[in-house]
């Protein structure tokens, strides 16, 4: 497939926005919320979650073995165990197992149409196993209320564990009166419930086989394991006398005991329930007579004939999965439980759902790991951009997968295999990157940013005139993709270093710290390098300027030395080449400051979070621990300066009622640093809000890009609302800020700007 | 188990807003026939001094099972931190009986609530050890929201009891 341009996609995205962003919204967010209460209310959670981690990562390594296990086990219950190889392969052994089965209960031939009843499974949509049977001749009915609704609608899951929430009640109640025209038309959910139960019902009790999926599979019990809310998994696979369960082969767990932190984890990740209605674990051939309902007199229990009768058939898919396993990226996909969490918690997800953020059959963030795996980095190219690399789902992972790294890692494959464009030159004199020609312009524009506003500074302020000129704006919108309808930051002519330097540098710094210092008791021996990122040192420099003079003004003696990018820039665009290269360098660039003893502050979270993350893949780990135990965001700072006896007088403090609404930022809160913020401007006596919102929208290059400008203010007007009204906001983030100054029309600080001493507020 | 077990499964059971009765054995056959709407359907109560009444058909045809309001269970073991019944595969039916109906009414003997998830799969793992390897941990109703609102009973009981039977 093709990938779309950008006015397709944006064209695509804003249908979404209008036509299912809505219902997602609703249902996402209130499972996000419950998801947080119930991760809130669980006192082990960590432990559950390191210990699911590790149970996963151990049944993949020794997947080969898991799967001999599982069929010795099936086998001597008396089931059978197939592993298919591809989507063909598995269907075309269900089509034969069904085929079978109604020929020995002999309704081939008379003119009945042999049927299956399903519970809901996204390996089942994944192999597409309902068209593969339909042109077998064979009636499959969805029997999860869910996929009934898209069945019918003839529509795809656009979640993975509620397929149908682009819907609301009222548009299947529509399609509903419209296809079964009842008496009286549904309405409620309770009618339109009641009907699907009678409906589904009948097909359920003449079904002649029952497929269902598997949340995990023991393999030493040879036990498939169902977690559902509606009892409709129960009743396939228990009914009809042939069970056909499918699964991808990464659901094997070892043992039963190794079950128990998924069972606990798992409807807590997925909608905020302490345990889901229904964990059936089944080793079957069950003991549970089977239910012939042709034959209404006879009595159910068989006794020992129950099990007798019953035939059950475990289908393991590969399909790309023992591929997964060993390309190191990909195979922390396989540990994904599909619990849906990181969509419920991705701002983009909850305003274009899985048909904007999705694949072919995969949707939220972990979709880019298993589109890539089994459909192809096609497919996974189609909506990868969605994930901006905020990081709010790598705290809503039950298993904690870094999915923004696997997002990093195949965007940048993407990237790599684009054909070069002849307009590269356009930004090739830009863009001293370690990229391959081909590469996005717009990506490789935005991945360049420090070279990029290096060269912008120096020519301010006539680059911002030209910026703002229309002419300019066109082009920069044809060539790079860059929103006309955004403000362009301003370059200022005068960076952070040079202003630093200007003032008399390090030496002067010194003697403020020490005169402020003297006028307090505190003895507090550090130093500190602050981190020039891009956006302070070019761009947004008055927060710079604060966190200097709120640093001296505590008596701590401060460096602003020329430093190199942090790589966050680029590894948004998936340039982690570049992203090596530069971490490198900035490593080296601060081993003697670290190996000084000085402390690294950071004004910008982003880049902070670069250094406590995405290094740790990117440096040697000794490196990485370095710097990371090394350096701090600045509130985070200050914070501990303040516990260790700074004084908080010298900073600009209010009266307690001075009210003021603070909207940290995505990676900040993901480092468990928007607390440290919080702390610090409560005790400078701010009355302070904070926002609950996930996301600005605007992460970083994102809201600049022209085919997903209105995705992001879609999720900036929804933080707008939260904060409208108040009198004094700020927020960590330059993009989060220059997205709430664009939404609210006022400024936006940093918090350090508040505290700094002198501040205007 | 202690009291504060079963105490702490009444609570999680409330918030499930699933019936909760505590009973002798003596009383529980009396009880069971309070609680039942008929049609009545049931699997054999394996607890000694404790039968099924009357009203109650065992050994049901699928006529009987398609046209029962409540089905009566005896569950292996309950867990009283989720308010969560371990319900057996058994030959007698007791699976199909706790899901086709409206109601379900589980019977536990009070010394088999176990406090959590952990004890739970304790249980669990001995019972498989023993061949009954087929269990359903059931929790409050049968639920969906998938319509556009949250609706219980869907596939499964949108009504659930459960008698914890006081030790002898």
């Amino acid at each position: 497939m093709a990938q779309r341009t950008r006015s397709q996609q944006a064209d695509r995205i804003r249908h979404l926005l209008e036509t299912e962003g809505k219902a997602i919204h609703a249902t996402a967010s209130d499972f996000d919320a419950n998801r947080q209460r119930a991760y809130g209310a669980t006192d082990d959670l960590e432990a559950l979650r390191s210990k699911a981690r590790s149970i996963k990562e151990d049944a993949i390594d020794r997947l080969p073995e898991l799967i001999d296990t599982v069929k010795d086990a099936v086998e001597a219950n008396g089931g059978t165990v197939y592993v298919a190889d591809d989507a063909a392969d598995a269907n075309a052994y269900v089509a034969d197992v069904v085929d079978a089965q109604t020929e020995e209960h002999d309704i081939a031939g008379d003119g009945d149409t042999p049927s299956v009843v399903k519970s809901k499974s996204m390996t089942t949509e994944e192999i597409d196993l309902n068209d593969a049977l339909a042109a077998a001749g064979i009636e499959v009915t969805e029997t999860d209320l869910g996929e009934w609704v898209l069945q019918v609608a003839d529509d795809t899951p656009s979640h993975i564990v509620g397929p149908a929430m682009h819907l609301s009640r009222s548009e299947i109640a529509e399609l509903f009166n419209e296809r079964f025209d009842p008496d009286e038309p549904f309405e409620t959910a309770e009618e339109l419930t009641r009907f699907a139960r009678d409906y589904l019902a009948d097909h359920i009790q003449e079904a002649d086989v029952g497929i269902t999926g598997a949340n995990f599979v023991v393999a030493d019990s040879g036990t498939i394991t169902l977690v559902t809310n509606e009892g409709n998994a129960r009743k396939c696979a228990v009914t009809p006398d042939t069970h056909v369960a499918i699964a991808g082969v990464e659901k094997l767990i070892p043992t039963l005991a190794d079950l128990e932190p998924f069972v606990d984890l798992i409807a807590k990740s997925a909608t905020g329930q302490s345990i889901a209605q229904y964990v059936t674990m089944l080793s079957p051939p069950t003991d549970s007579p089977t239910l012939d309902f042709d034959d209404p007199e006879e009595p159910i229990p068989a006794g020992d004939e129950g099990k007798t009768d019953r035939d059950f058939h475990l289908v393991l898919l590969d399909n790309g999965r023992m591929d997964m396993r060993e390309d190191d990226p990909l195979r922390e996909t396989l540990y994904c439980i599909r619990c849906g969490a990181c969509s419920n918690s991705c701002a983009n997800f909850q305003s274009v759902g899985g048909h904007g953020f999705g694949g072919e059959t995969y949707s939220g963030g972990i979709a880019t790991g298993w589109e890539a795996g089994v459909h192809g980095q096609e497919s996974a190219a189609e909506f990868n951009d969605l994930c901006t690399g905020c990081s709010r789902c790598v705290d809503a992972c039950p298993v904690k997968i870094d999915i923004p790294w696997i997002n990093t890692v195949v965007r940048d494959r993407i990237n790599r295999s684009e054909e070069p464009a002849a307009t590269d030159f356009l930004v090739d004199g830009l863009t001293p990157d370690m990229e391959e020609g081909g590469l996005d312009l717009g990506k490789r524009f935005f991945g360049n940013i420090g070279t990029v506003a290096k060269a912008a500074s120096a020519t301010a302020p006539v680059s911002n005139w030209l910026a703002d000129a229309d002419p300019v704006r066109g082009l920069l919108e044809r060539t790079l993709g860059i929103d006309r309808r955004r403000d362009l930051p301003a370059f200022k002519r005068e960076s952070l270093v040079d202003w630093f330097e200007k003032r008399g540098g390090e030496a002067a710094s010194s003697r403020r710290a020490s005169r402020a210092a003297r006028d307090t008791s505190a003895d507090l021996d550090r130093e500190v390098v602050l981190y020039p990122d891009v956006y302070t040192n070019y761009v947004d420099t008055d927060r710079g300027k604060a966190a200097v003079r709120t640093l001296e003004a505590l008596g701590i003696p401060v460096r602003v030395p020329d430093l190199p990018e942090s790589g966050r820039a680029a590894l948004s665009q998936g340039m982690v080449a570049t992203a090596d290269r530069q971490a490198s360098r900035l490593y080296a660039a601060l081993a003697e400051d670290l190996d000084a003893g000085r402390d690294i502050v950071v004004v910008e979270p982003s880049d902070l979070a670069a250094m406590h993350r995405e290094y740790e893949r990117l440096l040697p780990e000794r490196s990485f621990e370095r710097l990371r135990d090394g350096s701090y965001e600045i509130c985070e700072y200050v914070y501990g300066l303040l516990e260790n006896g700074a004084d908080p007088s010298a900073l600009s403090t209010g009266d307690g009622a001075e009210p003021v609404v603070y909207h940290s930022h995505c990676q900040q809160r993901t480092l468990d640093l928007e607390a440290p913020t919080v702390a610090v401007l409560e005790r400078c006596g701010y009355a302070l809000e904070t926002t609950s919102a996930e996301c600005c929208g605007m992460a970083g290059s994102f809201g600049y890009k022209r085919e997903y400008y209105e995705l992001s203010m879609d999720v900036g007007e929804r933080l707008a609302e939260q904060i409208d009204g108040a009198a004094t906001v700020v927020a960590s983030g330059t993009s989060c800020g220059d997205q709430l100054e664009g939404l609210l029309e006022r400024d936006v600080p940093h918090p350090i700007e508040v505290l700094a001493p002198g501040s205007r507020l | 188990m202690t009291v504060d077990t079963v105490g702490r499964f009444e609570r999680a059971l409330e918030g499930l807003e699933v019936g909760f009765e505590r009973v002798p054995a003596a009383d529980a056959s009396e009880r069971i026939e309070m609680i039942v709407e008929e049609p009545a359907v049931g699997a054999p109560l394996p607890f000694e001094g404790v039968t099924l009444p009357a009203s109650v058909t065992t050994e049901p045809t699928s006529a009987d099972l398609e046209a029962a309001r409540t089905g009566v269970t005896p569950v292996g073991f309950a867990i009283a931190e989720y308010g969560t019944v371990a319900v057996e595969s058994t030959a007698d039916g007791a699976e199909p009986i706790s899901l086709y109906p409206e109601r379900h009414v589980a019977v536990v003997a009070e010394s088999d609530v176990v406090p959590n998830l952990s004890a739970g799969f304790d249980r669990l793992a001995n019972g498989f050890a023993s061949g009954q390897d087929s269990v359903v941990f059931a929790t409050g109703r049968s639920a969906t929201a998938d319509m556009g609102d949250l609706v219980h009973g869907v596939h499964g009981p949108g009504d659930v009891d459960v008698i914890v039977l006081e030790d002898r």
